[in-house]
């Protein structure tokens, strides 16, 4: 902003306390092209902190980061180029393997489960019933709550030896011992945790489902359309853009789940993700080579490559909405 | 009603509409019923760990994962006064003062930088603003590890590591995007005549962002300024990578090292500040959660 401030005659299109400075100068009989430029100067001034924050915290991190994968980076000695070497390091790598293992599992069998839940329990709660609105927000607050060091600290609890979680599998006959000592139970916990936060796109998929038109069911009804075929061919059609805009945010957001798998994978040392890295999901592995093995420029060759996997699936998913997501008439 | 009810049974069909109401209340008895038994099930999984925590830490700490009782049969204190004594000579205090810190100064940034980003976007029109546009949404959807490790290189190459800045900077250059376009479509929604009227008047974009659209704003504002505090208070990542001297942890940070530190010796002490730690976010929560909802809401609807 400070150099902004330089270009006084901006000012009165802005910040100008007196913007009736003199009859010439009001907005309307100015010229055309005088009044373009205005409004661009005013646009910049206002986008100025944004600018600043994209170009230092956004973009040119991006081109730094994408820089130091091609290089050994440790903070303390200069990037020495080493072209393709860290990605081949990476994949030849089990432990690397092994957390994009278990973070696809997370996210393919977590975000189903959790989007599947919040749509169904938003369709119970759009019945307009007595506790409706308490039940909403009831259901919501594990999503502010869950992403806190506390709420996995509670979660590493429950799923412990001879915990809730265990009795109750014993209670059932199906095998005994806690998740969170299991290697490979543990990333279910997880699972688990992120299921219990379905609030959240449960409350967007009502506000979805409260825009369908009320005609709809009832021209259904006349009909002599079932319920099943109902949701079939009118809510889920009409929420479609919510379904997208969910499916899109919640599966970005599994892939860069950390603080929990960090918490409960946890060992008193804190390295370890996890008995034998049962928690150890991407950012974690990330975490460790860039933070702990100071491999700065290893830890960046992860994280591109994270983008990568994003970037598809983000586009993917745009791609796939030509044939499942129906836009209103004049909407977007 | 009752008298009602009990000529209810012969009607059948086309009956007078006293009647028939009578008939669909009785219909719709049993899908009520099992309406609020369906609610009240998904209420206690929810549920469930939050009494598990406030239960727990009124127990001893050897009884705490054990036991299947939710609340103990003498409940004791003694897990919330070993809390007085701190961690690493430190006061829980300490933390709960510095994550406060933290929470303000990122709700002031994120009100006035994003609230200044999103009027540039909706009610001017400048060259280049629907590129501008365009990369902001990008962000939106871009992961926060790629800039993980360059933005720790810049921030220890400007010597700031071990300092509250990295938390900070970006609050206050509107680097949130999802706030940015919560406030977007926010103001896209208001009255264009107010503004129109107001230009007319001679007024500068600054005088109407101040003064027409931010108080018009304001359920947009406090939603972005209560998600904020929630956000900043239970950030672990960030603090732990930036702060390394015990003094200036977040309570976030704090617990961790009382996980690290003391977590087995005193577990009950443990799951007592995991409940602590939580009570400004819970206390947000019931005091603005309508906030919370419609803005969650209406950030989907227009996606």
């Amino acid at each position: 902003m400070g150099s902004a401030v330089t270009h006084a005659p901006a000012l009165d299109g802005r910040a100008d306390p007196e913007p009736r400075h003199g009859p010439a100068t009001s907005p309307r009989p100015a010229g055309p092209k005088q009044r373009r430029r205005r409004e661009n100067l005013a646009g910049y001034l206002f986008m100025s902190p944004w600018i600043a924050g994209f170009l230092l915290l956004t973009a040119g991190p991006m081109v730094a980061s994408l820089y130091f994968a091609f290089t050994d980076y440790n903070l303390f000695d200069a990037p020495r180029w080493i072209g393709l070497d860290n990605f081949a390091e990476m994949f030849g790598d089990p432990r690397w393997r092994h957390s994009v293992r278990i973070t696809l599992w997370y996210v393919v069998v977590g975000t189903p489960i959790k989007l599947i839940a919040a749509l169904g329990v938003a369709l119970l709660l759009a019945q307009k019933r007595r506790g409706q609105a308490f039940y909403r927000a009831a259901f919501y607050a594990p999503s502010l709550i869950g992403a806190s060091v506390s709420v996995a600290i509670v979660w590493k609890a429950i799923f412990s030896d001879d915990a809730v979680v265990d009795r109750t599998q014993q209670l059932f006959g199906i095998g005994a011992g806690g998740w969170t000592g299991d290697p490979e139970l543990i990333i279910y916990s997880l699972v688990a945790l992120t299921v219990w936060q379905f609030g959240a796109p449960m409350v967007i998929f009502l506000a979805g489902l409260k825009q369908v038109p009320r005609e709809l069911y009832e021209a259904a009804d006349v009909d002599g359309a079932g319920k099943l075929r109902q949701f079939w061919n009118i809510t889920l059609p009409m929420i479609s853009p919510v379904l997208f805009f969910n499916v899109l945010l919640e599966t970005i957001h599994s892939f860069q789940i950390f603080s929990s798998a960090y918490i409960v994978g946890g060992g008193a040392g804190g390295n370890a993700c996890g008995p034998a890295d049962g928690t150890m999901v991407y950012t974690c592995y990330l975490y460790v080579q860039g933070f702990e093995n100071s491999r700065m420029g290893l830890a960046s060759a992860m994280a591109w490559m994270l983008l990568v996997a994003v970037a598809l699936v983000t586009a993917v998913l745009f791609w796939s909405q030509k044939r499942w997501v129906h836009y209103e008439e004049g909407g977007r | 009603m009752s008298a009602q009810a009990t000529d209810v049974t012969p009607v059948t069909d086309a009956p007078p509409p006293r009647s028939a109401r009578a008939a669909v209340l009785r219909r719709r008895l049993p899908g009520s019923l099992a309406w609020h038994l369906g609610s009240l099930a998904i209420l206690a999984v929810i549920l469930y760990p939050v009494l598990w925590v406030i239960g727990g830490s009124f127990k001893e700490s050897g009884d705490i994962v054990g036991s299947l009782d939710l609340f103990p049969g003498d409940p004791i204190t003694d897990n919330y006064t070993s809390l007085a004594d701190g961690i690493a000579d430190i006061s829980i205090s300490t933390f709960f003062v510095n994550s406060l810190f933290l929470a303000v100064g990122s709700v002031i940034g994120i009100v006035v930088s994003c609230s200044l980003t999103a009027y540039a976007f909706a009610k001017i029109r400048f060259a280049g603003r629907n590129l501008l546009f365009t990369l902001m949404i990008g962000t939106l959807l871009l992961p926060y590890h790629v800039l993980l490790i360059p933005q720790y290189v810049l921030f220890r190459n400007l010597d700031m590591i071990n300092t509250y800045t990295p938390l900070l900077l970006g609050k206050y250059l509107a680097t949130e995007a999802f706030f940015v376009f919560l406030m977007v479509q926010f103001m896209r929604n208001l009255p264009r005549e107010l503004d129109e009227a107001a230009r007319l008047d001679g007024c500068g974009h600054f005088r109407i962002y101040w003064s027409i659209v931010l108080p018009l704003c304001r359920p947009a504002l406090i939603t972005s300024a209560i998600f904020t505090f929630i956000n900043s208070w239970n950030d672990f990542m960030g603090p732990l990578i930036y702060l390394n001297e015990p003094g200036k942890y977040t309570i976030s940070l704090g617990l961790k090292m009382f996980v690290d530190q003391e977590g087995l010796a005193n577990y009950g002490g443990m799951i007592a500040m995991s409940l602590v730690a939580l009570l400004p976010v819970l206390a947000f929560f019931l005091a603005f959660q309508r906030y919370l909802i419609d803005g969650m809401a209406t950030s989907g609807l227009k996606g």
